[in-house]
């Protein structure tokens, strides 16, 4: 029988995050993006205690957990910053997107969404209608870096997804 | 139904939180990244990270217990070298948190965060202290029963699980608005862990066990 889900609470920021979590590629890696943004309620007002994670789908050559060294990890975490904001250096995805979970405070479980660079067909961006369609993709600010902003409720609730 | 709702008022935090909109059902697919989950390395987790009561030069305060169990999927069958994390008020119910403003002493000699990767029968243990009730601004007189946090992985990344885990016969289940998120009595029975007299050590600490079995995806039946 399943374990049920409980909220992440507001006190995890001493335990969860860890040195460099958000950077799953070292800062000289060739091709690394940045992908930063914020996580917003339905006020729109910043949450500050959400805790947020990147799959690329593969474990990659660098820890998941102990970033010395080079190479690529598929796995980051960070947290937000008391104005909502979060920020994880990767590098590129082999798929059109990336995976993400949010978690928080107030979310009794975690919201799990996708993070597309780019609008192109997608089976699940082409089933979606174009307001929600895109809430999922990027905004391409530069080459290399990417602004996503997770609006956890109201007009413009970022689409969340179950598997 | 097994997991809480998004929305919870009684869990004041929700209101403004709760997506509004139920999540998209994702067609089968079996390239979704989401069906992986991260590979963890033995290196990248030291022994002594399960033991919360030798992270500092003296011994906590507290009542010293043994918290053990084991992490399966679905069927069953166990999860083997995947990381669980922990972490927990002290024994006087505050969190080593700048933001927790309990008065409350905080404990020198006590972080309370831990974590380990489970072994090939999907075990994991930890040593720690029990944790204190503390109180929480949801309502009036709004306390916490004593619980240890846990952050679990499985096999794919939407098997990823956070929850808390509570002590048997606690008084202040009825009380609070998280644990009686979860509708099904059954279901929240699950998130209280059972005295262990075979996992307690004599003469040294209680044991508790708590095992927790990965769904298919926490955001299911919502």
């Amino acid at each position: 029988m399943t374990t049920p889900s409980q909220t992440v609470g507001p006190f995890f920021g001493y335990a969860l995050p860890y040195a460099q979590g958000g950077e799953l590629v070292p800062e000289d890696h060739p091709g690394a993006i940045t992908v930063t943004g914020r996580v917003l309620d339905g006020e729109g007002e910043p949450v500050p205690d959400a805790l947020l994670e990147l799959w690329l789908g593969e474990t990659g050559t660098r820890g998941a957990l102990d970033r010395r060294g080079p190479g690529v990890s598929g796995f980051g975490r960070c947290p937000t910053a008391p104005d909502g904001s979060y920020r994880f250096r990767t590098a590129r995805p082999a798929t059109p997107y990336l995976a993400l979970l949010v978690f928080a405070r107030g979310l009794l479980k975690p919201v799990a969404t996708r993070i597309y660079l780019e609008d192109a067909p997608d089976p699940l961006l082409d089933s979606l209608e174009p307001a929600l369609r895109a809430t999922l993709i990027a905004r391409a600010e530069t080459a290399d870096a990417y602004v996503f902003d997770v609006r956890l409720q109201g007009e413009e609730e970022t689409a969340f997804l179950e598997f | 139904m097994t997991h809480p709702p998004y929305l919870s008022p009684a869990y004041r935090s929700t209101l403004l939180r709760a997506p509004s909109r139920p999540p998209l059902r994702m067609k089968a697919d079996a390239d979704a990244i989401e069906l992986t989950s991260p590979v963890f390395g033995h290196h990248e987790v030291a022994d002594h990270e399960a033991d919360l009561t030798a992270q500092h030069s003296g011994e906590p305060l507290g009542e010293r217990i043994v918290v053990s169990g084991r992490i399966l999927d679905g069927s069953g069958r166990p999860v083997r070298n995947t990381l669980v994390e922990v972490w927990q008020a002290n024994s006087a119910g505050r969190y080593a948190h700048e933001r927790d403003q309990h008065p409350a002493p905080l404990d020198p000699n006590f972080t309370g965060a831990g974590r380990c990767l489970t072994d090939d029968e999907g075990r994991y243990r930890f040593v720690t202290v029990k944790p204190g009730a503390y109180p929480w601004r949801n309502h009036h007189n709004a306390w916490r029963p004593a619980h240890i946090h846990f952050s679990v992985f499985g096999t794919a990344f939407t098997q990823r699980l956070v929850t808390q885990m509570y002590f048997p016969g606690d008084p202040l289940f009825p009380f609070d608005p998280i644990f009686q998120s979860i509708p099904d009595a059954a279901a929240r029975e699950r998130l209280v862990a059972a005295f262990d007299l075979d996992a307690t050590e004599p003469e040294w600490a209680l044991g508790y066990r708590f095992d927790v079995t990965l769904g298919r995806t926490p955001m299911e039946d919502s």
